[in-house]
């Protein structure tokens, strides 16, 4: 049956991998070149070996923005995703039985609702909301009586990282909540049937049926989590540019101000080659064992 | 919002008019629904507060507060924040780059998913691979080269530089996932096709045509995707008349820090074009695919 007919479906992946070379490893493999480089942006680049690495151990900077994108990833991974479980759960299992499908799609469509607004401009919502004079999160705090805690959320070092990862909390919580719906919606509901036969009760169900049966979902939820989580910029931009002083800055921002602001192009390059591997590293992993669960599977 | 509350409102009605059979059960009902409609005004009063914000002046503003309904809803705070970020371009240039990544980027997905899924190529796998690395990378550990090429070529600051850049960065996922669907796609087809003589472009059209649904999916992604996108149109598109909504609104609020309706505006107007879509896509938006990472 292979016949020469066949081969010629290699023309269709030409073009596609040919603007990949261009548009990817190239510019990838430049990238890690220049971190082996000092270079301003300007002229020729010049090759001083491991420096930039060896910079990099001992600057407090660096490892404050890789600090930041870790209390990120601890955070993002766990709580939006606990609570949206719990909604999740709550709306498919109670809210569309009890009450009724569109209800229980309204109330989704709204805690979805932050995802689909651009996530700079969600920076830009909550630095309003959070402007320590007129801004509205003090405000409330003054008419709920509790004005002593008022802030200057983002301007205070304290504070700051806690208030931009609230803001994170609340644009993520939609997307594990609209993927666990999905994965609720795949499961039989048989198995819950024969399992109330056998005399399971809440609890019980969610643990020991609910929780397995959506596992690859949580999976995939986890890992694309980590990853935006290490790749995250506009909020950070938008928010605090880093800021105060170098309070929430993360590796992608380090990188950005190395090449635009500090014309440090080398050391730049050197960051986001490490936040690259970093997550290659990651994402095989992440194949390695899923590949590993389903071949146990069958 | 107003739908929400009204279908609230409508469910709990039937239930007030015969307050004496109200069982336990329904209360119970009623108290979770009620706890679950006032967690979601309180999740969704940052939006709430953008929109009432907007309609005042500074001046009542200030004199008011940020919590107080306007007392006089007006239009003019957008007309002039529609003037000092020359929204129209903005918007012009969203809609051009998005709707162009949606089908550069569809049509190399789907070139790319013919030759893996349906070709069934040697190297399928290895090659697969490659365009999941192409999907996780950090945009950071790229664009640096990207800019100077870029700026080499003469492409930087057009919107040209990020349509490419931005359609084939985005193509690897549409590749990852096109090429699991079509490698599903029944064989018998593709023979019948063969037997009556088509060739190998006719044999995608009759993919293209029996995939339209996963292929309208990514467009819709893409395009939302792109919309939102911040981190390279802020690196490529520097001078004013080609800058996109989300850079004008964050730039916006950096030049303007001490008025308040204005910005709250602003992010209203960055935020009205998203609004719509999702009315147009709420389908398929929340249907939670998941990255195609589901199948090995």
């Amino acid at each position: 049956m292979k016949t020469r007919l066949d081969r010629g479906y290699y023309w269709f992946l030409i073009p596609g991998f040919l603007l990949f070379i261009i548009f990817v490893v190239l510019p990838f493999i430049a990238n890690i070149y220049l971190s082996f480089t000092r270079w301003s942006g300007v002229g020729v680049p010049q090759f001083i070996g491991l420096k930039n690495y060896l910079r990099a151990i001992d600057d407090f900077n660096f490892w404050l923005s890789l600090k930041n994108n870790v209390v990120i990833i601890l955070v993002l991974t766990t709580i939006p995703t606990v609570i949206s479980l719990f909604l999740a759960v709550f709306l498919f299992q109670y809210v569309a039985v009890k009450v009724g499908k569109t209800t229980a799609n309204i109330f989704k469509a709204g805690f979805y609702l932050p995802q689909i607004i651009p996530v700079a401009i969600i920076g830009v919502i909550w630095k309003w909301i959070f402007q320590p004079n007129w801004g509205a999160l003090n405000v409330i705090l003054e008419k709920i009586k509790l004005g002593n805690l008022a802030q200057n959320w983002l301007g205070d070092p304290n504070y700051a990282l806690g208030a931009v990862l609230l803001v994170m909390v609340w644009f993520q919580i939609g997307y594990p909540l609209v993927i666990f719906i999905s994965a609720l919606q795949r499961i039989d509901p048989q198995i819950y049937e024969s399992a109330r036969v056998d005399g399971a009760k809440g609890l019980r169900m969610f643990f020991s049926i609910t929780l397995p049966l959506i596992s690859p979902e949580f999976y995939v939820v986890v890992l694309t989590t980590i990853i935006y989580s290490l790749k995250i910029f506009g909020p950070i931009f938008a928010l605090t540019r880093g800021g105060p002083g170098n309070a929430t800055t993360v590796a992608s921002y380090f990188s950005y101000k190395n090449f635009f602001e500090f014309s440090n192009v080398g050391y730049g390059a050197t960051m986001s080659t490490i936040i690259s591997l970093i997550i290659l590293l990651i994402t095989v992993v992440y194949i390695k064992l899923q590949n590993f669960e389903s071949t146990e599977g069958e | 919002m107003s739908m929400e509350r009204a279908e609230i409102q409508s469910l709990k009605m039937p239930m007030q008019m015969v307050p004496e059979r109200k069982s336990k059960e329904a209360w119970v009902k009623t108290g979770y629904i009620g706890l679950l409609t006032l967690f979601l005004l309180i999740f969704l009063i940052p939006v709430v507060l953008i929109i009432i914000n907007s309609f005042k002046d500074e001046a009542e503003f200030y004199a008011r507060g940020v919590l107080s309904l306007p007392l006089k809803p007006s239009l003019d705070i957008f007309r002039e924040v529609w003037q000092l970020v020359e929204f129209d371009v903005k918007l012009y240039n969203s809609l051009l780059i998005s709707t162009a990544v949606a089908l550069l980027g569809l049509l190399i997905s789907v070139l790319n998913a013919f030759a893996i899924g349906i070709g069934k190529i040697k190297w399928g796998k290895f090659i697969l691979a490659f365009f999941v690395f192409a999907m996780v990378i950090p945009h950071e550990a790229l664009a640096y080269p990207l800019y100077y090429m870029m700026k080499m070529i003469g492409l930087y600051d057009t919107k040209l530089a990020v349509i490419l850049i931005l359609s084939v960065l985005q193509s690897a996922y549409g590749t990852y996932l096109l090429s699991s669907v079509f490698r599903t796609f029944p064989a018998s087809i593709i023979e019948a096709a063969k037997i009556d003589g088509c060739n190998k472009w006719q044999i995608l059209m009759i993919v293209v045509a029996l995939n339209k649904p996963a292929l309208s999916l990514l467009l819709v992604f893409y395009f939302i995707w792109t919309f939102n996108e911040f981190f390279l149109p802020l690196i490529f598109l520097v001078s004013n008349a080609n800058q996109t909504i989300p850079l004008a609104v964050t730039l916006f609020q950096g030049q303007y820090t001490g008025y308040a309706t204005m910005q709250s505006a602003c992010s209203l107007l960055g935020i009205l074009p998203c609004i719509v879509f999702f009315f147009l896509f709420q389908r398929t938006l929340t249907q939670g695919l998941v990255a195609g990472g589901l199948k090995g």
